[in-house]
């Protein structure tokens, strides 16, 4: 569900500098609630260095970001306490259990033992994984690994969730079922930003913007962006832009 | 505060579950007390020594008898000097009697007789001691045969009369193991808080953590106080090992021993993960610290006592942990010390686990 | 040729472009030389003690005057009571007591024999048992001061030489042994750890795709290493000789053949173990354990062997570091020649021999 009056992330003239080179050209964007917001670009362009600056990994050189309504410069722990976080590693404890990786994180989030036990039980039978609670990540094969680490990003019932390239190494059977999850996240009121280098996944989301070198080359719907470049899918549409 | 309870929780399934730490937790102390401490001994166990004989007189041959007895001395014999240099040469004597032609003559009419001892220097310390051994068996034999001539009873003498506190045995063991005991825990402390820290950086899992809301204390005490726990427990191990394979005296305050060894644990820890903070990759931090820890321990006094060392380096040591440590650790297992007899040692080490601490927190960033 | 040429210069860059190899080339030899040659020493100076007067005559006073002028002692406090010492030492404020006792010009002049007490802290039994000798010594040079004028009395006088090191210095026994370790780190941990890194990062394998003989891939790896532990031997030669005064009595041919020789052992070795190993890591710590430590501990560097328990030395006599650190200070510090270090050079050889042997049965089965 959207609310086009309410932006979740807003940024403005966002810079990021290493050394000389510049990561992240003046970037200009928002993202609304409900949204899934898809962050596209080649190897390189700047994707994940913009996340990382939205999550409070990594400091911008310049530029005003808020993040779930706090400031990225001076509330950069608000921010992490309403937010989710998927990497491209999704660094799930490989020799800790189902069971103890979500024990841990929930901690963290501080959610309530009988809180998080109920979501885990509900989670674990949705995925088909309740008999492999006890099972170490390291044991499951990759996309449940995948489908694991972004219900687990969302257990705490965050604002928004960030995800770098999720679906790296799977089938696309496999791809699909995650995107599934995510639009029943979406259902819930998550707000969802995700990086990708699939151009097919770009179908998916409610509006993406596609980065070069830097900066932000286009930032529409994928219907409207199909037909200002007059192209037939977005693998068209990037190749294009790119030219 | 619950969550630290669940943090330490993952953090020592995890280290009990790495294949790679087990056995380093288990194996260290035993190779350390069992090998090292027994390699690392400048304890003289016997003395080779060769007599040139040039008086083959019953005096001379008494006074050879006096060192065949003694169980310390293995006697080579021979008849000329040159010999015996050749021997000490060929490094197959440490050091070499020579009894002049009129010994027994000169003896029995109170004159002064001179007999030279020639000894394989190159290890000064152990070329001073089979010396002061062998001078000490002359003496007393001098002493045995001069008692009765009556010149001699105007003869003046100082006796000593020797004493040696702590450690009458002179076991050097007693000396090395709390000093190796020492580098145990350091390198447990540095190699393992090390592995740690480098697989979570190599594995992305540090990421996944500084993107939630843990709090950075937290996250270091996760980090810090498995591996002083574990540290304790090989300090203990290893004290046990020491003490069933040559009685290591223990006669100090357990609490004390083990609670400057939690400061001392809190101290190294703190500086490994200060160092991974401030180091561009977890190889290069790992090294540092490598190099610094050799040089530490080489100037700890470990090996050679402190008061030996030139001023300069003795003024460097105000500034090396492992020094106070070590002090501690002789003291109070061996001396039984207590705690106001070790204040200096203890304040410096809480001051500088202190400052470490500090530094590790605030240089520790979760975003970068 | 040019293929070589080029290989070979690769290999200086990785070299020179990593600093953590630069510091290990460098930086640990110019450390340990420092360590080694001016820290790590038992020498006697200035200690800390107490002494207690109870006479309080001429005579003691004296005593104590000379004890005190002797640049081994210094005087640290008076204790108040007996019940003192133990404080004393327990915190470490002083290492000997020396006590006076009642009487003493009376006892020495009249009775002919005064005794004194000397109580040594022998938690570190070296430093006490030196400590009583040179008190020992200073009692009886002040008897033979007061009462003979300087004459040597009757009875048996000692002369003794200290022979290849007279001034007793540390540094001509760990010169000899230092340059053992280090060539053991460059020429066999380096060379071990760059050839596991081309297996570990694959490029080994496209090495040997190459028209690149594999004589020559392994000797463009192990050529820099030589050279550079050449250098390395060279340098710490040059240090001690014209630094620390190590003299080189024997023939300098010999001496640097043997360095050779047993850069070659190490480059040989340094190979050995990369045919077994495909990381990087389990290279740094196979040599680490296998070759460093019993570099340093088992051969005779700081711990003379024969002192250990006997298998020890069984172990010590497998390790290629123990003979040559042998071979190094009987032809520096005692200038034997080859009819001397014979012996020892066939094993040396010996084991080079054997070392390439394994290397190249293990090259050929993994090629199979």
């Amino acid at each position: 569900m959207q609310n086009r009056t309410e932006p979740v992330i807003i940024v403005k003239n966002m810079v990021k500098k290493f050394g000389d080179f510049v990561a992240n050209d003046n970037l200009n964007f928002e993202v609304y609630q409900g949204e899934i917001f898809g962050f596209l670009g080649a190897n390189g362009a700047g994707k994940t260095t913009a996340i990382r600056i939205l999550c409070g990994l990594s400091s911008p050189t310049s530029g005003k970001m808020r993040v779930a309504g706090y400031d990225v410069y001076h509330q950069a722990e608000l921010i992490k306490q309403n937010i989710g976080y998927m990497s491209q590693k999704f660094s799930l404890y490989e020799d800790l259990t189902v069971y103890e990786n979500i024990r841990f994180y929930g901690s963290i989030y501080k959610m309530k033992t009988s809180e998080r036990k109920a979501r885990t039980e509900e989670m674990l039978k949705k995925l088909g994984l309740t008999a492999y609670e006890n099972r170490r990540i390291g044991d499951l094969p990759l996309g449940w690994k995948q489908k694991l680490a972004f219900s687990i990003a969302i257990l705490h019932n965050p604002k928004i969730v960030f995800l770098d390239e999720p679906t790296g190494g799977v089938d696309p059977i496999t791809r699909r079922q995650f995107w599934n999850l995510i639009y029943e996240a979406v259902e819930k009121g998550i707000t969802v930003f995700v990086t990708t280098h699939y151009m097919d996944e770009a179908e998916y989301c409610d509006r993406v913007s596609i980065m070069a070198e830097g900066k932000i080359v286009a930032l529409d719907t994928p219907i409207n962006l199909k037909k200002s470049y007059n192209a037939s899918n977005m693998d068209e549409v990037f190749l294009k832009i790119a030219r | 505060m619950r969550t630290l309870v669940y943090i330490l929780q993952k953090e020592f399934i995890q280290i009990f579950r790495n294949k790679a730490m087990l056995p380093v937790i288990f194996v260290m102390p035993l190779v350390q007390m069992l090998i090292l401490v027994f390699a690392a001994t400048n304890e003289l166990t016997h003395v080779n020594i060769a007599i040139v004989d040039q008086d083959h007189s019953s005096s001379s041959r008494n006074l050879i008898t006096e060192i065949n007895g003694n169980p310390f001395f293995r006697v080579k014999q021979n008849n000329a000097p040159n010999e015996a240099v050749d021997l000490l040469m060929r490094n197959k004597i440490d050091i070499a009697l020579v009894i002049p032609q009129k010994f027994e003559k000169d003896l029995i009419n109170t004159k002064a007789t001179d007999v030279q001892i020639l000894v394989d220097a190159i290890n000064g310390t152990a070329a001073q001691l089979s010396y002061g051994y062998l001078s000490n068996i002359i003496s007393s034999y001098n002493r045995g045969i001069l008692i009765n001539s009556p010149q001699i009873q105007s003869m003046k003498n100082i006796v000593i009369k020797p004493g040696y506190w702590y450690n009458p045995q002179l076991n050097f063991k007693y000396y090395m193991a709390p000093g190796i005991l020492v580098v145990l825990v350091t390198v447990i402390g540095m190699l393992l808080g090390g592995m740690n820290l480098v697989r979570e950086k190599e594995l992305g899992t540090i990421e996944q953590i500084n993107v939630t809301p843990i709090k950075k204390w937290q996250f270091i005490a996760g980090k810090l106080l498995p591996f002083l726990v574990i540290g304790l427990f090989d300090l203990a191990f290893g004290l046990f090992i020491a003490r069933i394979t040559f009685q290591i005296p223990m006669r100090g305050s357990f609490f004390l021993l083990f609670g400057m060894a939690a400061i001392y644990l809190f101290l190294v820890l703190s500086s490994g993960l200060f160092i991974s903070t401030i180091s561009s990759t977890q190889q290069q931090a790992t090294f540092v610290s490598f190099f610094m820890l050799i040089v530490f321990i080489l100037m700890s006094g470990l090996f050679t006592p402190v008061e030996s060392m030139p001023d300069w380096a003795q003024k460097l040591d105000y500034a090396n942990p492992l020094y106070y440590f070590v002090k501690i650790m002789r003291s109070v297992l061996l001396k039984g010390s207590g705690f106001f007899e070790i204040f200096n040692e203890f304040a410096a080490l809480s001051v500088f686990a202190f400052l470490m601490f500090g530094l590790a927190i605030f240089m520790y960033r979760k975003t970068s | 040729m040019n293929r070589f040429r080029a290989f070979l210069k690769k290999e200086f860059y990785h070299i020179f472009r990593d600093p953590r190899t630069l510091i290990i080339l460098f930086g640990i030899p110019i450390a340990q030389l420092l360590l080694f040659g001016y820290v790590m020493t038992n020498e006697i100076r200035d200690v800390k003690i107490a002494i207690v007067d109870h006479s309080r005559d001429d005579l003691s006073k004296r005593l104590t005057q000379k004890i005190l002028s002797s640049g081994f002692f210094k005087l640290a406090t008076v204790p108040a009571s007996e019940d003192d010492y133990e404080r004393l030492f327990k915190s470490n404020k002083i290492k000997e007591i020396i006590i006076i006792e009642n009487d003493f010009a009376f006892h020495l002049i009249n009775k002919g024999k005064a005794e004194i007490q000397v109580i040594a802290d022998a938690s570190d039994p070296n430093t006490a048992q030196l400590l009583v000798n040179y008190t020992t010594a200073i009692a009886n040079d002040f008897v033979k001061d007061e009462f003979l004028k300087g004459q040597n009395p009757p009875g048996i006088n000692i002369k003794s030489r200290m022979l290849f090191n007279e001034n007793l210095r540390d540094a001509y026994n760990f010169i000899p042994g230092l340059i053992a370790v280090i060539l053991m780190l460059i020429s066999a941990m380096m060379t071990a750890i760059t050839i596991a890194r081309e297996k570990e990062t694959g490029t080994m394998e496209v090495l040997l795709a190459s028209p690149l003989k594999p004589i020559q891939i392994i000797l463009g790896k192990v050529t820099p290493y030589m050279i550079l532990s050449i250098i390395n031997a060279l340098m710490i030669l040059v240090i001690g000789i014209f630094i620390f005064k190590v003299p080189v009595i024997g023939s300098l041919a010999l001496l640097l053949g043997e360095i050779l020789l047993y850069i070659f052992l190490a480059l040989t070795l340094g190979i050995m173990i990369s045919t077994f190993v495909s990381t990087q890591l389990t290279a740094l710590a196979i040599s680490g354990f296998a070759l460093m430590l019993p570099s340093i501990l088992l051969s005779g560097f700081i711990f003379p062997i024969k002192n250990m328990p006997v298998p020890l030395q069984y172990l010590a006599n497998l390790m290629p570091p123990r003979w040559f650190v042998e071979i190094n200070r009987t032809v520096m510090l005692k200038g034997g020649g080859l009819d001397v270090v014979w012996p020892n050079t066939l094993i040396l050889l010996g084991m080079s021999v054997l070392f390439i042997l394994i290397s190249i049965k293990k090259f050929k089965i993994r090629l199979q």
